[in-house]
């Protein structure tokens, strides 16, 4: 009896599970949750690219897509709350040679994490950054955080949300930053082909990828249910890759400006920069 | 550095005596008394190959200095008492991942901004437990700029050994003091690297401790699949949220530096032998110490210096040797004093000080005074 041919889906879903730690499963995450789908689209987009898994480092900071570290079947770190971006920067400040990707949330990266993110887009240093925007701090109930729209309703904003947001790509362009992008959820293709580009990019790039949290904030903002989230950001959402900086903004409910708003080749990363340094100081 | 004589400040071997003992790798944020060091590390790391980042403060600087560390490098940042107070949570979580680190603290008139320029040693019981949680870790604090180089190589060795940040005190005085120096031959010391797995990948559990408490730790990008969080984990590195785990982890992390103390443990003993009177004293305020001992025995009073080296864990054995009084003096309200009464049988005296400025021998030799027969 031959064995069944495994179908190209069978043999991607091995892939994918060859680089998941399928031994810590069930995850922590809730039922649809958008964080699996970032990953799936970021592991599968990494497959796609044929690097070598011994040299990938994920590292992540604290919250809901900071347990991704955890998932991931490669020297993977969860770090300090806010931390996940000057860890890895250390690591690859030391050794150049690795594939360094920060994977955390927007709570992580630009509320308590700012200074760093900030800082080391400023820089250039050869990371990827995916950051999970769910527009709210889900692991401790739905807080209100640096990126919750304004007049959203959230544990911490009984009232609605006085709060502006980040906006967020339009802060990486600011600084410099040679590859900006933001996606949603939905669009599960386009952020993978996103990805596999900026895998295939240098320096310090951004990924926003808008999420559903409907555990803690869509049922507290008439999007109880994922799909209502999803279909929220099929609606709503534009892909404009010249969009300007205020079009790129999010508003409550409102427009998600959607695409590749940077992607700029030859800017010296951080790493490049201390390579010459270290001729100079050699002679 | 050739082997020879240099005249240093404390911070500058800091610097060096940490390039001595292998360090490639500095993250740091300027602050005063500790600047110094940055600045001669951003000189000389790039001679040697090693690599400098001034980052954005300083919990970037200790989050890239564990990060470099995984990957493979002896790395230390320094600061001064602000610094670590915003360092201390991510001192934890080398603690709990068991990160090989060197911190140095530059103590300054305190609390708050204080007195930036000036002496004190009022971090003590910050270096032991400034960060959440009940841990062991090392501190050393020594009192001249020889011994600073000297000690350098200690605490990398050490931080290397146990698998643990090491906290390498220093005060405004001996970080801007300068004397003579001995820079010993390259080959004339040994130099501790931490233990690798001997396990291939696929086989080494990450967290697996061997008979000494220390787990072999594997490098970045060689295959074995590190994962490590600060959460409560197994010796797979996956958090274990349970009681027991929380048990098995935290008394091994606590367990393997008492069990290798005394070998830690550095303690100089200043005409203690037959003294009837002992002040304990560290760093600098030690050699105002030693000059009122000094006096005292002129007087015919038989006093003596104990010096703990090692601050932590405290070498109480020593305290615990002498059956006499003792007199605590330390630039602060009172901390190793309590420390002191722990172990010791007969009365114990704090004689402190508030910052600024050393006790005088003048002061000591006041409070030893008494003692005269």
């Amino acid at each position: 009896m031959s064995e069944k041919k495994k179908t190209t889906m069978e043999i991607l879903r091995e892939k994918v599970e060859e680089l998941l730690r399928t031994d810590r499963l069930p995850h922590v995450w809730c039922p649809g949750c958008g964080i699996g789908i970032v990953l799936n689209a970021f592991l599968r987009a990494f497959i796609r690219a044929k690097m070598d898994p011994n040299k990938l480092v994920v590292v992540s900071g604290i919250g809901c897509t900071g347990r991704t570290a955890g998932y991931v079947n490669v020297d993977s770190f969860h770090t300090t709350h806010g931390r996940a971006i000057p860890f890895a920067t250390g690591i690859k400040f030391a050794r150049p040679e690795l594939n360094v990707v920060v994977f955390s949330g927007d709570g992580d990266l630009f509320a308590i994490g700012g200074n760093h993110f900030i800082n080391a887009a400023r820089r250039n240093h050869d990371i990827l950054v995916i950051a999970v925007n769910n527009f709210t701090y889900g692991m401790t109930g739905g807080q209100h955080g640096p990126t919750t729209p304004t007049g959203a309703y959230t544990t911490t904003t009984p009232y609605g949300n006085p709060d502006r947001p980040f906006n967020i790509p339009h802060l990486a362009i600011s600084l410099g930053v040679p590859y900006v992008a933001r996606w949603t959820t939905y669009h599960l293709m386009q952020l993978q082909n996103s990805i596999y580009t900026a895998l295939h990019r240098k320096g310090f790039r951004v990924i926003e990828i808008i999420s559903q949290c409907p555990t803690v904030y869509g049922r507290r903002n008439e999007m109880k249910n994922p799909l209502d989230m999803m279909e929220y950001f099929r609606k709503f959402s534009i892909r404009k890759d010249d969009a300007t900086a205020e079009e790129m903004e999010l508003t409550y409910n409102g427009k998600i400006v959607v695409g590749v708003f940077r992607d700029v080749q030859g800017i010296p990363t951080y790493e490049e920069r201390y390579e010459e340094l270290l001729r100079r100081a050699q002679k | 550095m050739k082997p020879g004589y240099y005249f240093w400040s404390g911070d500058i071997a800091v610097a060096e005596g940490a390039i001595f003992a292998g360090c490639r790798f500095y993250a740091g944020y300027p602050i005063t008394p500790s600047s110094e060091i940055a600045e001669r590390m951003a000189l000389r790391l790039p001679q040697v190959g090693g690599k400098f980042i001034e980052m954005e403060d300083e919990i970037g600087s200790i989050a890239a200095i564990i990060g470099a560390s995984w990957a493979g490098e002896k790395a230390m940042t320094a600061t001064s008492g602000p610094g670590i107070s915003l360092m201390n949570e991510n001192i934890g979580l080398a603690v709990m991942t068991e990160v090989p680190i060197v911190v140095v603290n530059a103590m300054r008139g305190a609390p708050s901004t204080g007195l930036p320029t000036l002496v004190s040693q009022g971090d003590f019981m910050q270096a032991r437990w400034g960060s959440h949680g009940s841990y062991e870790i090392i501190s050393y604090y020594p009192d001249s700029v020889q011994e600073t180089f000297d000690l350098m190589l200690d605490a990398f060795n050490s931080a290397e050994r146990y698998r643990v940040p090491v906290m390498f005190l220093l005060d405004a005085m001996l970080a801007h003091m300068y004397e003579k120096i001995y820079v010993p031959p390259e080959d004339s010391v040994e130099r501790v690297e931490r233990k690798r797995p001997t396990k291939p990948p696929g086989e080494q559990l990450i967290y697996e401790a061997d008979e000494d408490l220390i787990p072999p730790m594997p490098r970045i990008g060689d295959g074995y699949k590190i994962h490590a969080s600060g959460l409560t984990h197994n010796e797979k590195g996956y958090p274990e949220l349970t009681p027991q785990a929380q048990e098995r982890l935290v008394r091994r992390l606590n367990e393997k530096i008492r069990k290798h103390q005394e070998k830690i443990w550095k303690v100089e003993e200043y005409r203690t032998e037959d003294a009837d009177v002992i002040v304990v004293a560290m760093g600098s305020n030690a050699r105002a110490v030693r000059t009122a001992v000094d006096a005292a025995r002129n007087e015919g009073i038989k006093a003596g210096l104990l010096r703990p080296i090692t601050i932590w864990p405290f070498p109480y054995k020593y305290i615990e040797k002498y059956s006499v009084d003792y007199i605590v003096a330390e630039i602060n309200y009172g901390q190793i004093y309590h420390v002191v009464r722990e172990y010791a049988d007969n009365k114990v005296e704090l004689l402190p000080k508030m910052g600024g400025e050393l006790h005088t021998p003048q002061e000591i030799l006041h409070a030893l005074r008494r003692y005269k027969k």
